[in-house]
């Protein structure tokens, strides 16, 4: 078995020679992951290599997943920095989702740590990664069609006056909120969240999960189902979030969408992190080498990522 | 309007068509500067399916109109009072299948079940030791309450169709019925009657003229300065609300409809010299219990999640709704308010029986809460809706028995009030969800 510090900088510099890679689906890993903590007293600061600022909101030690035996996570060390958009890419099956139901509470790892502003939690329920301020938007968004925008925002979470719903302090900081977010294209806040189009939903998804206070916004394929005006509106909506300080994590297949907006490039392969570092390293093509084959020879060169597993702190 | 603009890729969309597909969906109190504004935007949502009252009161005058030309019983003093009486066992009864229709749910059960409570009433009420009444009450409610509470367990635990459910409750709560009437009557006939004065009079009984004009101005007047104040407070929030003018004309209607109902209670519909006048008891209670559901519905937690559950309750859950509470509440409150409904009716009959045709009242207090426009699907719907259509099904009925037509063409007609109700519904869904 492979250490850590090994695994994080195949990405780069070895990428080619381990795949097919054995350990997606070697169902002992376990035993490698019990000593990893052993291995990684190594504190080297992360964000030296990716060009953030500040110590990471998240960090990701060496998560692993499996289904039975199928490996669906293996060795995932990553950042999340404040105020930074981290796009996580790959292909179908690549761990994705995986990846994000795990970060928010829906899937417990089988090994590894997750580290919140230097704390490791466990996240058993959605409501354990709720509560310290992650909140995910999927791409269905759950909304109800047949409330409007403020009860949405507010479901579950109703302000109260006299055993009433305070509407009129819930519908200014519906307002507040949307206009903190630059949502402006919305009409009154009052209206059905069945008479919005999709990148208004969107939107109202996000602006819900800021209400709430969160530091970490998951986006899961946002805009996936929009057309070109409705994804824009998306996209500045995800830039006002950083320059709110919140720690965005992008879910996409699409690359000019990433492009755009991201800071930091995640590409995940097959379970494995293949990749990570700053949105400028790294064009189209180099990602779609990286997602479809785990290297990029474009990148050969740079060789950017040093730090994608070696800097696991403990 | 254009409904393919509001789907999830409206990417050719221009600007204005937007507007129109959000203004077509909204509120318009929300939406409109000036009563002419209101109106478009009212107009739009009524081609949405999503209509208000207009509609169905404009139905009810072509209807009464219509039987009053082929009977002039009809508006007669005595009629309307009777028809009132009628009219309050579907609004109530309506009431208590809008809690689980706006779920996307139905209860079956609750046209027995109401009798089942009834009879324990009445049984408690047996000289020579009546208990006293307000219990007797209580446990008139709470049987159907808990017997619609209990299949709403099963519905959420077992994840079983509420209709199965009910229908499989509809008929134990016959035989129920027909068990404690053999214990409550053994030589009744199948039938146990009331000997509760109180209970009685509300039917029977009635406000004196003058009290009618003061509870019915208090009630206006108390409705206007909410609108009033909740119009005021939000435009002091800066927030939009509807312009003056709707809210007054909101108020007039009510006063309309009120000094119309005591008009109505105050005229001597006594036949030859005694003089009976004044506005029936249970229009209070019918008035009392939608002013206090659409509370709950509109103004608390609990009614909130109760449209959330019906409209998107995957949505609910991930809020961190507890749907199966919410669920087994509702279902709880449609028994007690069925168990309302079966007081009024041993008030109205004087007995309770084994014959009561629970099945039909059923259907009929569907139809009610449909044609008063709450969706069979779930998440729409209102209290004051169930009124309304309960008014619609008891003119219907109470036209046709004036006509002397016998009972199959009530069934014919109110079977087409219906089957147009849930077509309106339908597709004004289908627009929504093709959009």
């Amino acid at each position: 078995m492979t250490t850590p510090s090994a695994e994080g900088a195949r990405p780069a510099n070895a990428g080619r020679a381990s795949s097919p890679d054995p350990h997606v689906t070697d169902a002992t890993d376990g035993t490698d992951a019990m000593d990893t903590p052993d291995h990684t007293q190594d504190p080297t600061p992360p964000q030296a290599g990716d060009g953030a600022d500040g110590p990471p909101l998240l960090h990701l030690v060496n998560i692993g997943k499996s289904f039975g035996p199928v490996r669906v996570l293996s060795h995932i060390t990553l950042d999340i920095p404040i105020g930074q958009v981290t796009a996580v890419v790959g292909d179908n099956g690549a761990g994705k989702s995986t990846l994000i139901k795990t970060i928010s509470g829906i899937y417990h790892q089988d090994h590894g740590q997750i580290i919140w502003q230097g704390q490791e939690v466990h996240l058993h329920t959605p409501k354990d990664a709720a509560d310290l301020g992650i909140a995910t938007v999927y791409q269905d968004l759950a909304l109800c069609d047949n409330l409007d925008i403020v009860a949405n925002m507010f479901l579950g979470r109703e302000e109260t006056k006299h055993f009433q719903l305070d509407e009129i302090g819930m519908e200014k900081a519906a307002r507040q909120t949307l206009a903190d977010l630059s949502v402006v294209t919305v009409r009154s806040v009052r209206q059905p969240v069945g008479s919005l189009s999709g990148g208004q939903r969107q939107a109202v998804a996000v602006a819900r999960a800021v209400m709430r206070e969160a530091k970490l916004v998951i986006l899961d394929e946002p805009t996936a189902a929009l057309g070109v005006t409705q994804t824009r509106v998306v996209l500045d909506l995800i830039k006002r979030l950083k320059s709110q300080n919140i720690a965005v994590i992008v879910i996409s297949h699409n690359l000019n969408d990433v492009q755009s907006v991201a800071d930091r490039i995640a590409v995940l392969r097959l379970g494995r992190l293949v990749a990570v570092g700053p949105a400028s390293q790294y064009d189209a093509e180099s990602i779609v080498d990286l997602m479809t084959t785990g290297t990029s020879k474009r990148l050969a060169a740079t060789s950017a990522e040093p730090s994608a597993g070696s800097s696991s702190e403990h | 309007m254009s409904t393919d603009v509001q789907g999830p890729s409206p990417e050719a969309t221009e600007p204005d068509e937007e507007i129109a597909s959000e203004v077509a969906l909204a509120a318009p109190e929300v939406m409109a500067d000036s009563l002419g504004e209101y109106a478009k935007i009212w107009l739009s949502r009524v081609r949405n399916g999503d209509s208000g009252a207009l509609p169905v009161i404009l139905g009810l005058a072509a209807i009464v109109i219509y039987f009053q030309v082929r009977s002039s019983l009809f508006l007669s003093a005595g009629n309307l009072v009777n028809l009132i009486g009628q009219a309050a066992f579907f609004m109530m009864l309506g009431m208590a299948e809008v809690f689980v229709l706006l779920l996307g749910e139905i209860d079956l059960s609750i046209g027995y079940t109401s009798a089942v409570g009834a009879t324990f009433t009445l049984w408690l009420l047996l000289p020579p030791n009546p208990a006293p009444w307000p219990l007797a009450v209580l446990v008139g409610l709470a049987v159907p309450a808990i017997f619609s509470g209990l299949q709403g367990f099963v519905v959420t635990w077992l994840r079983l169709p509420s209709f199965v459910v009910t229908l499989a409750g509809q008929l134990l709560a016959l035989g129920l019925l027909l068990e404690v009437m053999d214990s409550a009557a053994p030589n009744g006939g199948g039938s146990i009657r009331l000997y509760n004065n109180v209970l009685t009079d509300i039917y029977a009984g009635s406000l004196s003229p003058v009290a009618g004009w003061i509870v019915m101005a208090a009630a206006v007047a108390l409705a206007g300065a909410l609108f009033l104040v909740r119009d005021t407070r939000r435009r002091a929030g800066n927030l939009t609300a509807p312009p003056l003018s709707v809210t007054l004309l909101k108020i007039a209607a009510m006063a309309v409809a009120g000094v119309v109902v005591v008009l109505i209670g105050n005229t001597n519909r006594g036949v030859g010299l005694t003089v009976v006048r004044g506005v029936p008891w249970v229009v209070l209670v019918v008035l009392v219990v939608v002013v206090a559901w659409s509370f709950l519905l509109g103004r608390t937690r609990f009614g909130r999640y109760i449209y959330a559950i019906g409209g998107n309750a995957e949505a609910a859950r991930r809020a961190g709704v507890n749907l199966s509470r919410i669920r087994i509440l509702a279902f709880t409150l449609a028994g007690a308010t069925a168990g309302i409904m079966g007081i009024i009716y041993t008030s109205y009959l004087g007995s309770v029986s084994t014959g009561v045709p629970g099945g039909q009242n059923v259907l009929y207090a569907v139809g009610a809460a449909v044609i008063g426009g709450t969706s069979l699907f779930g998440g729409r719907g209102k209290m004051v809706g169930a009124v309304l259509g309960g008014l619609v099904v008891a003119v219907i009925y109470n036209g046709l028995e004036l006509l002397g037509l016998g009972a199959a063409p009530q069934y014919m007609w109110t079977a087409a009030v219906l089957l147009a109700a849930v077509t309106v519904d339908t597709l004004a869904r289908r627009r929504s969800t093709a959009a």
